[in-house]
């Protein structure tokens, strides 16, 4: 059996006995562990019996536990204490360990960079600690409570995850919003002190803070652009109402992570970007048009100049050379037939024209 | 000896709960966040730690009372600001619009012992307060069109709404610092469902402004361009119409009858034609 087990019945035995020590928890461990060190393993301890020689009387069922109880005290205070056969003494020693933990938890306080302590005494407030080792008064008459100042706290407000929250704005639409604000403590005591619910307040001061403003933009300001601006705008509204209840809060910003329109109409915002893209291309279609047309209207037109100052220097002549290269290039590549006869009726040798493939186009009658 | 040991401890141990619970009942730690009623026999006696405006922490009424044990009991107030939210409800504005509103107040207990004869306990407030929020907020909200609840006017609605709120709250010892309107929404089903068409058909109307836009820009573009050509083409050929014309026809043949045009061409020429002019032989 070894001591470890030895302590697990100890105390299985004192519970179901019912102990009258057993609640004062610190006093029953101490008076033990004394009484065990101090009997070593003797004879007469009844720790260190072995289970199998254990007389009747430790059955649940033998006689009353305070019975037992008394005995079995007995036995251990009875039997080599340090302080002699006077039990009294390790009530002492425990009261005055109870007292020494007591005084050591209560009274120093370990108050980190970015903490604050505050201390009130018998309730009433006394004072701050700052940062370091603060000291007080134990317990019962002072209390601290330690508030993180520093840490910048964020409360998600909107769609992460969950329902749509719609917000009207000032056209009377409607968007999908996110958004969260950063804020930490700005006095501590009034944030001890002042709000019964300071998370809950500063996220429905958000909320309410963000629907006002919201309500006082343009659909495509809340969109958009003005967004900067609302962000802003909440944060001053935020810490005006805090400010009004003395929260003892700093609001740090207010970040719209979302701003959408809701998912019912998203298709037809699309189709608004759709419609710009599809303008933007006619556009770019006619500016290529114009361009083109220019280009060529100002290089026909100086290919006519061109063609016009020699025209000038020399016209019938140019003239007549134009006309029979046009003639040559023309008449050279198609089927050409001459009808010399002055008072003859042409035949036409229509058989020659139907023998092309068709389509043909009309015959037509070459004039200069 | 022995024997009287464990009897002492349990002696000692009734003394110190018989004393424990005689020192609980007779002083009562006050803290900066409440206030309490003293009641002796149902009847309140005095006020400790009540409100006052303006008080710095530290020099409030908060700390150790004593009181006479078992006769006096401590009734706890809030001495906080506290919230209370109104359920959603429909408010019909004047234009007969149905708005699903969300609002909360918050108050003060400003007098303890009014509030503790009065209402009894602190829920009892924020029971009363919330119909009479309910209600105040229905009556102003049904007094102006939609639109004012989107404007800068919803300040003055709030303002009207704490005045009522506080006529009433002022029963109960407390004090409403502020009324605020949390959400102003569209209830769900038809109205929500006809905004969204509304904001559909609008976003329609833009993308087809927008559409229309750009064609009638395009369209401009093009007719410019078309313009500045035959500027352009007006001012090379105006110097000379008659040849133009003959240069003009002379490309145009070629085109026309060119190997590569569509179709095929055959010709049936005169022989009193220009082009065969020299054709007969020096006549």
């Amino acid at each position: 059996m070894t001591l470890v087990e030895r302590w697990r019945r100890g105390s299985r035995l004192a519970m179901n006995e019912n102990s009258p020590w057993g609640g004062s928890g610190g006093s029953d461990g101490g008076g033990r562990g004394g009484g065990n060190s101090g009997g070593g393993n003797g004879p007469r301890n009844p720790w260190s019996r072995p289970s199998g020689e254990e007389p009747p009387g430790r059955d649940p069922r033998g006689p009353s536990a305070v019975e037992e109880l008394i005995r079995r005290a007995r036995t251990i205070f009875g039997d080599g204490l340090p302080g002699g056969p006077d039990g009294r003494t390790i009530w002492v020693y425990v009261a005055l360990g109870v007292a020494a933990i007591w005084l050591a938890t209560t009274c120093v306080h370990r108050i980190g960079p970015q903490e604050r302590g505050i201390v009130t005494f018998f309730g009433s407030f006394s004072r701050t600690l700052t940062p370091g080792i603060g000291l007080t008064l134990p317990e019962p008459l002072e209390s601290v409570k330690v508030i993180d100042v520093e840490e910048i706290r964020v409360v998600d407000i909107g769609s992460t995850g969950d329902a749509e929250k719609l917000v009207l704005t000032g056209d009377q639409n409607i968007i999908d919003l996110a958004y969260s604000v950063r804020w930490n403590v700005k006095n501590s005591e009034l944030y001890a002190f002042q709000i019964a619910d300071p998370d809950k307040t500063i996220a429905e001061v958000a909320e309410s803070a963000m629907r006002a403003v919201i309500a006082t933009v343009t659909l495509n300001e809340a969109l958009g652009a003005g967004r900067t601006g609302i962000e802003e705008n909440v944060r001053a509204r935020m810490q005006e109402i805090l400010d009004g209840y003395r929260a003892g809060v700093s609001v740090q910003g207010v970040a719209i992570k979302q701003a959408d329109p809701p998912d019912a109409v998203n298709d037809a915002f699309k189709e608004v970007s759709a419609a710009q893209q599809t303008a933007q291309t006619y556009l770019n279609e006619a500016r290529a048009y114009a361009q083109q047309l220019n280009s060529k209207a100002q290089g026909e037109a100086a290919a006519f100049d061109k063609v016009y100052v020699q025209y000038k220097l020399a016209p019938e002549v140019t003239r007549r050379r134009m006309y029979y290269e046009t003639m040559e290039q023309v008449l050279s590549g198609i089927d050409k037939t001459i009808v010399e006869a002055n008072g003859v009726t042409p035949y036409l040798p229509l058989s020659e024209v139907n023998r092309r493939p068709q389509p043909a186009r009309p015959e037509v009658e070459a004039q200069p | 000896m022995n024997a009287f040991i464990p009897r002492n401890a349990i002696m000692l141990a009734i003394v110190a709960i018989v004393l424990l619970i005689l020192i609980g009942s007779t002083f009562s730690i006050v803290p900066e966040t409440k206030q309490g009623v003293v009641v002796r026999f149902g009847e309140p006696v005095y006020i400790v730690n009540a409100y006052k405006p303006n008080e710095t922490f530290g020099n409030t009424g908060a700390g150790l009372y004593g009181r006479i044990p078992f006769t006096d009991q401590m009734v706890w107030i809030d001495k906080r600001i506290q919230s209370v939210e109104m359920e959603r409800q429909q408010v019909l504005s004047t234009d007969q619009l149905r708005l699903q509103v969300d609002a909360f107040a918050r108050y003060r207990i400003t007098d303890p012992l009014r509030m503790y004869i009065a209402a009894g306990s602190e829920e009892r407030v924020s029971d009363a307060l919330k119909p009479i929020l309910g209600s105040s907020l229905r009556n102003e909200l049904g007094k102006r069109p939609f639109a004012s609840l989107l404007s800068p006017e919803r300040g003055e609605v709030m303002q009207n709404i704490e005045t009522s709120l506080n006529r009433v709250a002022r029963q109960y010892g407390a004090q409403v610092i502020d009324v605020r309107i949390k959400k102003a929404d569209l209830p769900d089903g038809t109205p929500l469902q006809s905004a969204f068409e509304r904001m559909r058909t609008a976003r329609d109307q833009e993308a087809r402004t927008i559409r229309a836009e750009g064609a009638k820009q395009a369209q401009l573009i093009r007719a410019d361009a078309d313009a500045s050509a035959a500027k352009v083409y007006a001012a090379a050929y105006g110097q000379d119409p008659k040849f133009y014309d003959f240069y003009r026809a002379m490309q145009a043949y070629s085109t026309t009858f060119s190997p590569n045009a569509r179709g095929q061409t055959s010709v049936i020429l005169s022989a009193d034609n220009d082009f065969l002019r020299e054709f007969k032989g020096g006549r």
